[in-house]
């Protein structure tokens, strides 16, 4: 008969993610303009050590990305008390893609546009998948499933003068 | 014991890009559903209508703007929005109205006008709305379906000619089927050789936004019998179950899954059709034909395992085996599938209800699959929305 398929996550390493003093935000870049994140409190804005912040339950042990939580989500927990935590920074290449044409608003292309990679990551830790553009430069071909990546910050986009960056994933040489 | 519920009339506005109000395809394909199905519309006494969310306040108030247009008369009406999910959540209000006792003839409706191009998200800045917040960092709809493609590539050794012979065999059934937007054959090489959208999956094997409109008619076994109907399709079973925690499907809109970090990992769209199989009593090896959410060719392949055709991995085989195209052990998407119709939200779960019901009739002309017994539909959106439908002769 019929059985629902349990796709477990995948452990690839034994990956220990690196929790240094990474909650306090620096800036990206020097300048008039100090580069903004393009959404408030997801990341980290320490290049050199950037980490997405989730949140963890207190009482479970789950993990949420965006942190925004209230109440925790998993049913066997009803908890309301979570910490901020900083996610690992370096994953597992579940899948990946790109796109090849402009997305609609609210993206903010260039112009021209710029294709770019887009890379689905587990963190083992965790054992959740994340999504996230690719560094600069990736392209599909450059990538493959399995492969080790890491956290970086890079801009997104420029608006009236403002850079705003985002979180990226970079291969691992 | 509860009482059996049948489908005793389907209609349809055909698919298309025309530009007209929502309104009109679902009234169109109402007075379809009624005229097949012999009953008339102030015989209705319930109207579950799909609403649209592109289409302003009557779109929210589905069901009510479709009694209005086809003229006040009393009928309760309810309206629901469950993604891709919505023809089979106002088809399961129906039945479990007429289940209960409540009444013995319903309407269920779904139409929608879509815009062009990539479907985007509502204006305005609004971080906190995670359909928002994707379309911001330049994750589209293409990019999870590709994200499975290109899964299935690397772990199961899909190719891109598996995916471009997924458009090829949808648009074989499709090419005389009179409701489906796109009525034209195509090759392996010309879907190769259509652009790149989010690799690895092309332009061609992307499916499209629609205008559709379709109905069916549902009533107890009891009313359909005293009105001497000799074309009843059974409700075997509906399935409209949310995931369960924690979820491991990379799923829009979210940026990320669930965390397995103290729970066990679950496949959502896996669990589906388990649901709707148990109600009706049958099994995947019972099924005689299916319809399912080719929202891009290759996600067909991963269909094939969610309602339990095949094992996990054994897809490709499936297709390459000729299994799947009618004439085949299991015929899916005799409709041709969102390839020939491209996706009219609210509408997409009924016209895979509509189309088994042909099937199961015997009515399907010239893509009809021989001896259909057992149909079964799957679909899946965001926001944690599936579904799945069975139906038998």
């Amino acid at each position: 008969m019929f059985s629902i398929v349990i796709e477990a996550f995948q452990y690839s390493s034994d990956f220990l993610s690196t929790f240094g003093g990474c909650m306090s935000s620096t800036e990206a870049s020097s300048g008039a303009n100090p580069a903004l994140p393009v959404i408030e409190g997801w990341f980290t804005m320490d290049e050199a050590d950037t980490h997405l912040i989730g949140s963890r339950c207190k009482r479970c042990g789950t993990y949420f990305f965006p942190g925004n939580v209230t109440f925790c989500r998993n049913p066997c927990c009803e908890s309301d008390e979570f910490d901020a935590v900083p996610l690992s920074r370096e994953g597992t290449i579940w899948s990946y893609t790109d796109a090849q044409y402009k997305p609609p608003e609210p993206y903010v292309a260039a112009d021209p546009f710029e294709p770019y990679a887009i890379a689905a990551v587990e963190l083992a830790k965790e054992r959740m998948i994340i999504l996230g553009q690719l560094a600069k430069g990736i392209t599909v071909d450059d990538v493959t499933t399995g492969m080790q990546v890491e956290l970086q910050l890079q801009t997104l986009f420029t608006k009236d003068g403002q850079d705003y960056v985002s979180w990226v994933w970079q291969p691992k040489i | 014991m509860s009482r059996d519920v049948v489908i005793l009339g389907a209609g349809m506005h055909p698919w298309g890009k025309w530009g007209r109000n929502f309104v009109e395809y679902g009234v169109h394909a109402a007075r379809a559903a009624l005229k097949d199905a012999g009953v008339s519309w102030q015989d209705i006494q319930f109207v579950a209508g799909g609403a649209t969310m592109r289409n302003g306040y009557p779109g929210y108030v589905a069901g009510a703007t479709f009694s209005q247009a086809l003229g006040w008369q009393g009928n309760e009406i309810m309206t629901c929005y469950a993604a891709c999910a919505t023809g089979s959540q106002a088809l399961a209000a129906a039945r479990a109205k007429i289940q209960a006792g409540q009444c013995e003839v319903a309407l269920v409706v779904g139409a929608d006008t879509t815009p062009k191009g990539f479907l985007a998200p509502q204006k305005g800045e609004r971080p906190d709305d995670p359909d928002w917040v994707r379309f911001r960092l330049g994750i589209t709809n293409p990019t999870y379906f590709s994200l499975y493609a290109q899964r299935r590539k690397d772990v199961y050794g899909a190719t891109d000619e598996d995916f471009a012979a997924i458009k090829v065999k949808n648009a074989e059934h499709g090419f005389s089927n009179e409701f489906a937007r796109y009525q034209k054959k195509f090759t392996i090489e010309e879907v190769l050789a259509s652009p790149m959208v989010a690799s690895p999956l092309r332009l061609f094997e992307i499916c499209a936004t629609s205008d559709g409109g379709a109905a069916v008619v549902v009533a107890s076994k009891e009313y359909a019998d005293r009105l001497g109907s000799q074309r009843q399709v059974k409700i075997g079973g509906i399935s409209t179950v949310s995931p369960k925690f924690a979820s491991a499907d990379v799923e829009m809109p979210d940026i990320a899954t669930d965390s397995a970090a103290a729970s066990n990992a679950y496949s959502f769209r896996a669990s589906i059709a388990q649901k709707a199989y148990e109600e009706a009593g049958v099994g995947p090896e019972d099924v005689s034909l299916a319809e399912v959410y080719d929202l891009s060719s290759a996600m067909e392949l991963d269909w094939y395992e969610y309602i339990g055709l095949c094992a996990q991995g054994d897809a490709e085989k499936l297709l390459r085996d000729g299994d799947t195209r009618i004439g085949g052990r299991v015929p899916v998407n005799a409709s041709g599938g969102l390839a020939c119709f491209g996706e009219a939200v609210p509408a997409q779960a009924l016209a895979q209800v509509c189309e088994l019901t042909m099937q199961l009739r015997g009515e399907a002309g010239d893509r009809q699959v021989s001896d259909a017994k057992v149909g079964v539909t799957g679909n899946q959106g965001l926001f944690g929305h599936g579904s799945s439908v069975v139906l038998l002769r």
